[in-house]
C-alpha cells in the first residue's frame, strides 16, 4: 500500500492549516458564504437537506485497518456513529458540523487520507477494480498506475477548473469490475506480446446522458500513460463547454465533435506533453510500484476450509456467494456484504468498522478494500482462516450471503440525505431486499444487479443495473421509473426504460412479478437474468412488470 | 374545490451545525416547523425573506417554503420539505437508532 510521504504529509497539512483558517472566517463573518462556498467544496464539505456532508476520497478503493479505524473514530466522535461507502469509493459522513470539520480533516490526515477534489469541476477520486492485485484473472494490479494518477491530478493547477467533474477508473483485469465503460477516462489494462498497456476509454458517464465510453486507443504503452491521460483532459479543458452545465462533461464533447476528432487532437497534444515529463513520472512510478509489492502468502493448508465448506451450509452459502477467486489457489477474496436485507446500502457503524479494521489485520495482511458496489473487500485471506472468519463475522452480524444477488442493491442515498435528490432510494432498497428475502428467492435467481438512482444524475448507476431503478419527482409524488438490461461490466450497455413510472407501493409488487416471471422464463439456473433478457428481449418482462394488477397501478 | 394557496414560511440551514431551522414570527430561529411564522401573503413573506437572508452569520440557503395547515399543525406541502422538516426515514436509521441523537 502507498504510504504517504513527508512532502504528502507537509502538503496535506498546509491544506488543512489553511481551510482551517477559512471556516474561522467564516464563523466570524469575514467571509460571506458565496466566498466560502468554493472553499468548503475544495475540501469536499457538501451542504445537504439535514447537515453538512463530508465526502472522503478513498482512493481506488484500498483502505489499512488502520484507516478503517479512524473513519470508525470520526463517525463516532463527529457524526452519529456511522458513515456510507459510495459508488465511487468515497465515504460520505452525513453529520458533521461545520466547526469540527477542520478536526476531522487533521484526523484524516493523520492516517493519510483527505477529502480534496471529491468535489468541484475537477479530476475526483480514481477508482478501481476491488479485487485488484488479488484476483486471479488479472494481468497486473492498476493501483500504481492509480495512485500515480492521484498524485498527478491532485491540485493539478491546469485542471482545478475543467468544464465539468472528471472521472477516471482503472482495472488490471479483462472482466471489468471498475465499470471502466462508464467513466469520463477508462482504463483497462491489455497486453500485446510481452508488453502491458492499456486500451483507453473515453466519454463514458451515466447521469442524464448516459453514454457508453468509446475507445480512442486500443493500446497504449504503459509508460505513455500520463502525458495521453494529461492530453485528454488539456483537449476536454480547451473543448469542453462551459455554457450548458448539462452539456459539459466529456461525454457530450466527445459525443459532439465525434471520437475520431477527438483523438486527433489529443494524438496532437500528446507529444508536447511527453516531452514536458521527461521520465520523472516513471520514476515517480518505480517508486510506487514498490510499495504495492504484494504481501508474502506463506503456503497454507485447505483442509479446514474444506472440512467446513463439506459440512456447515452456512458456511457453504457464504462460500458459494461471497467468495471469488484470488490468484494464489490456497487463499480467496472475501466480499463482505453492508446489504444485510434491510439495512441501508453501503452504510458502516463505527462497530461494523471496527470489526472489519480487526479482521483485516487479523486474517487479511492489514488490507481492506471498498467496492463501488458499496461492500468491503478483504483481499488476500488464506482459506484455512475463512471458518474462523466467517464465525467473527456471523457474530458481527456481517455474514449475508448475498454477494451478486438481488438483495445486494447498490443504491445512491436519496433523497434520505441528498439536496439534489428528486425521490428517496434507501427504503426502495430496503424493500426490495426484504421482500426477496421473504420470497425465499434470492439464490433460486443467482446473479441480479440491482442499481437504483435518487435523481438523474445516476449516481446509484441505474443505467447499467439488470434492472434499474430512477427515483423521480412526478407532479408532487415519488415516482419510480424502471430500465432494463443494462451492464456495468466489460460488456457494459445502458438499460432500456421499460414504460411509465410506479408509485412506490406499486413498483415492490412489479418487481416481484417481473422476478417470479423470469423465474419461468428462463432455460435453467444457469441463464442468468441479464441473459434471458438478451435472448428474449424486453416484451415478456415488460409484460410482467406491467402485469394486469401493474397496469391499473401504474403512475 | 378550490385548493387554498399555500403559506409560505422562511427555512434554512444553520450555518455551524448545518440543520434545518425556521424563521420564527419574533424574527429568530427554531428547529421547529411548528414554531414557523406562516406568512398568507407571499409579498410579506418575500420581504421577510431578504430580511432573513442578511443573516448570513447564522444561516445558509435562505428560501420560501409551501405549507399548508394540517390537523396537527402545519405540514410541508412537499414531500421533499416533510424530509427536511423530518430527518431521514426511519427506515434508513434503524440501524443506527442508539447512535442517532
Amino acid at each position: 500500500m502507498y504510504t504517504y510521504s513527508d512532502t504528502d504529509h507537509a502538503y496535506l497539512a498546509e491544506r488543512n492549516r489553511q481551510f482551517r483558517q477559512q471556516v474561522a472566517r467564516r464563523l466570524d463573518g469575514s467571509l460571506t458564504e458565496d466566498e466560502f462556498k468554493p472553499f468548503r467544496l475544495m475540501n469536499g464539505l457538501y451542504l445537504q437537506l439535514h447537515a453538512y456532508m463530508l465526502r472522503v476520497a478513498i482512493p481506488y478503493g484500498t483502505l489499512s485497518s488502520a484507516q478503517m479505524r479512524a473513519l470508525a473514530d470520526i463517525a463516532e466522535r463527529w457524526d452519529r456513529g456511522y458513515g456510507h461507502f459510495t459508488t465511487r469509493q468515497n465515504i460520505q459522513f452525513n453529520w458533521p458540523k461545520l466547526e469540527d470539520v477542520p478536526d476531522i480533516l487533521d484526523a484524516l490526515a493523520e492516517v493519510g487520507l483527505h477529502a480534496i477534489q471529491t468535489s468541484g469541476n475537477t479530476i475526483r477520486n480514481v477508482t478501481a477494480d476491488h479485487f485488484a492485485g488479488a484476483a486471479a484473472d488479472e494481468l497486473a494490479d492498476p493501483r500504481p498506475v492509480a495512485e500515480l494518477i492521484r498524485q498527478w491530478s491532485t491540485d493539478h493547477p491546469e485542471f482545478q477548473f475543467l468544464p465539468r467533474k472528471f472521472k477516471i477508473a482503472v482495472t488490471g483485469s479483462p472482466n471489468d469490475r471498475a465499470v471502466t465503460r462508464a467513466h469520463d477516462i477508462g482504463l483497462r489494462m491489455v497486453a500485446r506480446g510481452d508488453e502491458t498497456g492499456f486500451e483507453v476509454i473515453v466519454g463514458g458517464g451515466l447521469g442524464r446522458t448516459p453514454m457508453i465510453g468509446k475507445v480512442i486507443r486500443d493500446f497504449l504503452p504503459r509508460a505513455d500513460l500520463l502525458p495521453y491521460v494529461e492530453a485528454i483532459v488539456a483537449v476536454y479543458n480547451r473543448l469542453g463547454r462551459r455554457d450548458n452545465k448539462y452539456k459539459a462533461r466529456i461525454k457530450i464533447t466527445v459525443h459532439e465533435h465525434g471520437i475520431d476528432t477527438i483523438r486527433d487532437l489529443v494524438e496532437a497534444e500528446f507529444p508536447v506533453r511527453r516531452a514536458a515529463f521527461s521520465g520523472i513520472d516513471q520514476q515517480v512510478l518505480a517508486g510506487i510500484e514498490a510499495q504495492f509489492a504484494p504481501p508474502a502468502l506463506p503456503a497454507r493448508d485447505t483442509g479446514t476450509y474444506d472440512a467446513a465448506y463439506a459440512t456447515d451450509p452456512v458456511f457453504r452459502s457464504f462460500a458459494d456467494t461471497n467468495l471469488t477467486a484470488h490468484r494464489r489457489a490456497d487463499h480467496a477474496i472475501v466480499t463482505v456484504s453492508l446489504k444485510a436485507h434491510g439495512a441501508v446500502p453501503g452504510d458502516a457503524s463505527a462497530a461494523q468498522m471496527r470489526v472489519l479494521a480487526d479482521l483485516a489485520a487479523r486474517y487479511g495482511h492489514d488490507e481492506l478494500r471498498v467496492s463501488h458496489e458499496q461492500n468491503i473487500v478483504l483481499p488476500h485471506v488464506a482459506r484455512a482462516d475463512l471458518p474462523a472468519l466467517h464465525r467473527a463475522l456471523r457474530a458481527a452480524g456481517l455474514a449475508t450471503a448475498n454477494v451478486g444477488l438481488a438483495s445486494d442493491i447498490i443504491a445512491c442515498p436519496g433523497m434520505d440525505y441528498c439536496a439534489l435528490a428528486t425521490a428517496r432510494s434507501i427504503p426502495i432498497a430496503q424493500e426490495i431486499a426484504e421482500r426477496v428475502e421473504a420470497l425465499k428467492i434470492e439464490h433460486d435467481l443467482g446473479a441480479l444487479k440491482i442499481k437504483i438512482s435518487g435523481c438523474i444524475n445516476a449516481c446509484g448507476h441505474h443505467h447499467v443495473g439488470h434492472i434499474g431503478i430512477l427515483g423521480l419527482d412526478r407532479a408532487g409524488v415519488e415516482t419510480y421509473q424502471v430500465t432494463l438490461g443494462g451492464d456495468h461490466t466489460e460488456t457494459a450497455a445502458i438499460g432500456e426504460r421499460a414504460g411509465p413510472g410506479f408509485s412506490a407501493e406499486a413498483l415492490i409488487p412489479a418487481l416481484e412479478r417481473l422476478l417470479l416471471a423470469y423465474l419461468d422464463l428462463r432455460h435453467g439456473r444457469d441463464e442468468s437474468f441479464l441473459a434471458a433478457y438478451r435472448r428474449l428481449g424486453p416484451a415478456p418482462f415488460k409484460a410482467a412488470l406491467y402485469g394486469a394488477e401493474g397496469q391499473r397501478d401504474a403512475a | 374545490m378550490t385548493r387554498r394557496p399555500a403559506l409560505k414560511a422562511v427555512t434554512a440551514n444553520h450555518l455551524r451545525g448545518g440543520h434545518v431551522v425556521w424563521r420564527t414570527a419574533s424574527g429568530g430561529w427554531s428547529q421547529r416547523l411548528a414554531d414557523a411564522h406562516l406568512w398568507e401573503d407571499e409579498a410579506a413573506a418575500q420581504i421577510e425573506l431578504i430580511d432573513a437572508a442578511r443573516e448570513t452569520g447564522e444561516v445558509v440557503g435562505v428560501y420560501l417554503a409551501d405549507i399548508a395547515q394540517g390537523p396537527h399543525g402545519p405540514e410541508p406541502v412537499h414531500f421533499r420539505e416533510r424530509f427536511r422538516a423530518e430527518g431521514p426515514s426511519p427506515a434508513a436509521l434503524r440501524s443506527y437508532a442508539p447512535q442517532v441523537h
